[in-house]
C-alpha cells in the first residue's frame, strides 16, 4: 500500500512552483553549459573523480557557498515575516518549516562544510604533505555529504519540509505529531552527510599525527594545524552521538519503536539530552577551526609570529575537554534539579577562562606589530570584539536561574549568531580572502573587500544587536508573527533591513570573485601575503603533487625561517634531483558510493523499502568492489615533475 | 614520525598507510570482529524484543553485551596490543573513557529527575 502522502508528493504552493521552475532552469543551465562547452569529461575528470585535497576543499567551499545561499533566503523570508505585526506573507506553518531548514542548513550544510574545505585546501600544504592520509576516504566524506545535502534540500519541493526546528526535539517531531515525510528527510539528511563529516575527522587526525614533513613536531606546527587536529577529535566523539540518535528516532517513526515517545516507557528528554551531548561540541567544532584561521591571519598581518602559542594549544586543549561537560546549558529549563543545573553552569562558565586567554594572546600577538590592514585581516579584527559580545552574553545564558529567563528568547539567537556570524562566518570570509591566491592563483579584490566587510558588519549588527533587546523585552524564538504595542515593532524593522543589508552585502562578495577571476592579477610568487607557514613556499595554486620535495622543518613559522633566518645554509640540501612521487589514483566510486546512498536514503524517506534495499545493496557492492581493488596508485615521473616545476619558473 | 628523510617521504607521504602490505593477508582478524559485531548487536536486539526475561535481567545482559562489543572493538579493530605508538593509545583511551563515563554516568544523573517529577 501507497503511503497517505503519496497523493501530494509534490509540494505545491506559489513559492514551491517558483522554486521547482527555478531548479529545472538551472538544472538545465547546467547541463547545456556543459554540453556547450564539451566540459562533460572534464567535469568527470577532473573534479567529480578526484581524490586531490585541494580540489575536493574547493568543491567543499562551494556546495557550502550554494546552501549559504539556500539557507541566507530562508532567513529573509523570516525577516520578511517579522518586519511588521501581524503580518501574513507566510502561514504558520510555512514559517516552521523556513526556521527549520534555516538553522539546519546553517549549521551542518554551511558552517561545517566550508571549514572542512578550508581544512583540506590549507592544512595539508600547512604540514608539508602531499595529501590528506586517505585521499579515497577524502572523497567519500565529500560526496556523503554533498548527496546528504541534496536530500535534505529535496524536501521543500517532494514531500515537504521537516518543520520540527533544527533541534528536532520530540514528541514533536515523533511519528505521532510529524506523520510527514518531513522529517524523515532531517533524519536521513543528516545521518548521511554526518557519516562523511566523521570520516573527514578521521582522516584530518591521522594526517596530523602521521603525515607531517620531517622536522615539524607537534609544537612547531601551525596553529591551524592544531585548531583541526582538536577540531577532529572532538568530531570523533561527538558524532556518533548524533548517529545513534537520529538513528534512534528513525526507529521511533519508521519501525514503531518507543525510544523517544511519551507512552509505552519511551522517554522523549532522552533526546534532548542525546542530541546536545553532541550539539555542544558541535558548536565547538564550528569555532575551533575558525579560531585557528583567526591565529594564522593575526600572525601574519602583524609581522610577528604568535604570542603566547603554548598557552593558544593548551587552552584549546582545555575547551576540547569542557566541551563535553557542560550540554546541560541547553535544557536547564528540563527541570533536573540544583545539583545537575549547577554543576553544568558553572563548568559552562570555566569555558570562557581559556576563550579570554586566545583573545588575549591574539591582542598581544598585534601589540607593538606593523599591522596591514588587509581584507582578511579587516575580517579578523572585527571578529574579537564580536565574539566577545557573543561570549559574554553566552556567560549570562549560562547563569541557570537567570536562563529561565532567556531561554528560548530572541536573546538566546543574538548570543548564538554573534558566535555562529560574527565568530564562523567572519573567519571564514577571513579565510577565503587569505586563501584565495592559495586556491586560485589571484587575490581578491581589496576595493570591493572593503565594501563586503564594511555593509556586512553594520548590516550584521544592525540585525542582531536589536534581537538582544527584543529578547529582554519578552519576544521568544519561533514565533510566527506578533501583535503591534508591545515595543517590538520598530527592533523587528530594523532587524529586517539589517537582514537585507546582509544579502546586499554578499553580492559584492560575488562580484569580487567574479571581477577577480576576470582581471586580478596573477599571483606568480606563491606567497601572496609575505605569509609564515609552508603552504606560501610552493606555488599559487599548489601543483598536484604540492610540494617537489617535501620540504624539511628547523623552527616553528617554517616558511618565515626559510626566507629570513641568517643561517640558511641549512635549506640548501634541496639542490638534489627530483623523485618520482607516489600519488593515488582518481577514482569516480565516491560519487557513486554518495549517489546510491541517495538512492537508498530517498526511499528510506518514503518507507519505500525495495528503493532503500536496492541504493544499500548498491553502496555494499561499491565498498566489495573497492576491497579487491588493487591498482590504486602511480607515480608521477621526474620529466613531469621538472616540467611542471619550470612552468611555474621553480626549477 | 618526525623521522623520515626526503627519500622515504616519496612512500609515506603521497599514500595512504599500508597500501602493498595488505595485499597478501586475509583480513580475518576484521571478519572476525565484523561477525561478531553484528552477532552482540543482534542479540541484544533479540533480547529487548522477547520479552520473557525480568527487566532487571534484560538491562544487565544488555549491559554485559556492550562492554563485550567494546572489548570486540577495540582489540580486533582498533590495534589495541600493537606496541607500536603506545603513548598515543594511552592518551586517546583515556579521553576515550573520560568521554564514554561523562556521557554515560552525566546522562543517568541528569535523568533522575523524573522519579522526583513522577
Ligand atoms: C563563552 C562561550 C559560550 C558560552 C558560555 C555559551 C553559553 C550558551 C548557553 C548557556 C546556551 C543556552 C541558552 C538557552 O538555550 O537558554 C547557548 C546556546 C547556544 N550557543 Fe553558546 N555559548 C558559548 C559559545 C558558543 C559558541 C562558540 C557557539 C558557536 C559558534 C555557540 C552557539 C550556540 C548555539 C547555536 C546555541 C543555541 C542552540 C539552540 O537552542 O538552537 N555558543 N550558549
Ligand atoms: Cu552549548
Amino acid at each position: 500500500m501507497l503511503p497517505h502522502y503519496f497523493n501530494h508528493l509534490f509540494v505545491t504552493g506559489i513559492d514551491i512552483y517558483i522554486a521547482d521552475v527555478l531548479i529545472i532552469l538551472t538544472s538545465l543551465g547546467i547541463v547545456s553549459v556543459l554540453t556547450y562547452f564539451k566540459k562533460w569529461k572534464w567535469l568527470w575528470r577532473e573534479w567529480l573523480t578526484t581524490v586531490d585535497h585541494k580540489k575536493i576543499g574547493i568543491m567543499y567551499i562551494l556546495a557550502a557557498f550554494a546552501m549559504f545561499f539556500r539557507g541566507g533566503m530562508d532567513g529573509l523570508m523570516m525577516r520578511t515575516q517579522l518586519a511588521v505585526p501581524n503580518n501574513h506573507f507566510l502561514s504558520a506553518q510555512h514559517y516552521d518549516e523556513v526556521f527549520t531548514t534555516h538553522g539546519t542548513i546553517m549549521i551542518l550544510f554551511m558552517a561545517m562544510p566550508m571549514l572542512i574545505g578550508l581544512i583540506n585546501v590549507a592544512m595539508p600544504l600547512q604540514i608539508g604533505a602531499r595529501d590528506v592520509a586517505f585521499p579515497y576516504l577524502n572523497a567519500i566524506s565529500f560526496w556523503t555529504f554533498f548527496f546528504g545535502a541534496m536530500l535534505f534540500n529535496l524536501s521543500f519541493v517532494i514531500g515537504g519540509s521537516p518543520d520540527a526546528g533544527w533541534t528536532s526535539y520530540v514528541p514533536l517531531a515523533g511519528p505521532h505529531f510529524n506523520p510527514g515525510p518531513g522529517e524523515n528527510y532531517y533524519l536521513f539528511g543528516l545521518n548521511l552527510a554526518g557519516l562523511g563529516t566523521l570520516a573527514s575527522g578521521i582522516n584530518f587526525l591521522v594526517t596530523v599525527i602521521r603525515m607531517r614533513a620531517p622536522g615539524m613536531t607537534l609544537m612547531r606546527m601551525p596553529m591551524f594545524v592544531w585548531s583541526t587536529l582538536i577540531t577532529s577529535i572532538l568530531i570523533i566523539f561527538a558524532f556518533p552521538v548524533l548517529t545513534v540518535a537520529l538513528s534512534l528516532l528513525t526507529f521511533d517513526r519508521l519501525f514503531g519503536s518507543h525510544i523517544f515517545s511519551m507512552t509505552h516507557g519511551g522517554m522523549p528528554m532522552m533526546w534532548v539530552n542525546l542530541f546536545w551531548i553532541w550539539g555542544h561540541p558541535e558548536v565547538y567544532i564550528v569555532i575551533l577551526p575558525a579560531f585557528g584561521i583567526l591565529s594564522e591571519i593575526i600572525g601574519t598581518f602583524s609581522g610577528k609570529k604568535l604570542f603566547g602559542y603554548p598557552a593558544m594549544v593548551g587552552s584549546q586543549i582545555t575547551i576540547a575537554f569542557l566541551s563535553f561537560v557542560v550540554w546541560v546549558h541547553h535544557f536547564f529549563t528540563m527541570g533536573a534539579g540544583a545539583a545537575v543545573n549547577s554543576f553544568f553552569g558553572v563548568s559552562t562558565m570555566l569555558i570562557a577562562i581559556p576563550t579570554g586567554v586566545k583573545v588575549f594572546n591574539w591582542l598581544f600577538t598585534m601589540y607593538k606589530g606593523k599591522i596591514r590592514f588587509n581584507t582578511p585581516m579587516l575580517w579578523a579584527l572585527a571578529f574579537i570584539p564580536t565574539f566577545v559580545v557573543g561570549g559574554m552574553t553566552g556567560v549570562m545564558l549560562a547563569i541557570a536561574p537567570a536562563d529561565y529567563q532567556y531561554h528560548n528568547s530572541y536573546f538566546l539567537i543574538a548570543h548564538f549568531h554573534y558566535m555562529l556570524i560574527g565568530g564562523t562566518v567572519f573567519g571564514v570570509f577571513a579565510g577565503l580572502y587569505y586563501w584565495w591566491p592559495k586556491m586560485f592563483g589571484m587575490k581578491l579584490n581589496e576595493r570591493l573587500g572593503r565594501w563586503h566587510f564594511w555593509t556586512f558588519m553594520i548590516s550584521f549588527n544592525l540585525t542582531f544587536l536589536p534581537m538582544y533587546l527584543v529578547g529582554l523585552m519578552g519576544m521568544t524564538r519561533r514565533m510566527y508573527t506578533y501583535p503591534p504595542g508591545l515595543g517590538w515593532s520598530h527592533l523587528n524593522m530594523l532587524e529586517t533591513i539589517g537582514a537585507f543589508g546582509q544579502g546586499i552585502s554578499m553580492t559584492f562578495m560575488l562580484i569580487n570573485i567574479v571581477w577577480s577571476f576576470k582581471y586580478a592579477e596573477r599571483d606568480v610568487t606563491g606567497d601572496a601575503w609575505d605569509g609564515r607557514a609552508l603552504e606560501w613556499s610552493t606555488t599559487s595554486p599548489a601543483p598536484e603533487y604540492n610540494f617537489a620535495h617535501v620540504p624539511v622543518v628547523y623552527s616553528r613559522d617554517a616558511f618565515w625561517d626559510m626566507k629570513y633566518s641568517k643561517n640558511k645554509e641549512k635549506y640548501q640540501v634541496k639542490e638534489k634531483p627530483y623523485r618520482p612521487i607516489h600519488m593515488p589514483n582518481n577514482s569516480g566510486r565516491p560519487f557513486l558510493m554518495g549517489f546510491a546512498f541517495f538512492i537508498s536514503f530517498f526511499g528510506f524517506v518514503f518507507e519505500w523499502y525495495l528503493v532503500g534495499g536496492i541504493g544499500l545493496a548498491a553502496v555494499f557492492y561499491l565498498m566489495f568492489q573497492r576491497s579487491f581493488e588493487y591498482n590504486t596508485d602511480h607515480y608521477i615521473s621526474v620529466e613531469e615533475i621538472e616540467h611542471t616545476e619550470a612552468v611555474t619558473g621553480r626549477s | 614520525m618526525t623521522t623520515h628523510s626526503d627519500v622515504h617521504a616519496t612512500q609515506d607521504t603521497a599514500i595512504a598507510p599500508g597500501q602493498p602490505i595488505n595485499h597478501e593477508k586475509f583480513p580475518w582478524k576484521h571478519i572476525v570482529g565484523y561477525v561478531l559485531s553484528l552477532v552482540l548487536t543482534f542479540a541484544a536486539l533479540g533480547l529487548v524484543l522477547s520479552s520473557a526475561l525480568p527487566l532487571t535481567a534484560v538491562i544487565v545482559s544488555i549491559v554485559i553485551l556492550a562492554v563485550l562489543q567494546l572489548l570486540v572493538q577495540l582489540f580486533l579493530f582498533m590495534h589495541l596490543t600493537e606496541r607500536h605508538g603506545s603513548a598515543t593509545h594511552i592518551l586517546t583511551l583515556s579521553f576515550a573513557f573520560f568521554v564514554a563515563i561523562t556521557v554515560v554516568a552525566g546522562s543517568a544523573w541528569i535523568m533522575t529527575f523524573r522519579s522526583s517529577v513522577a
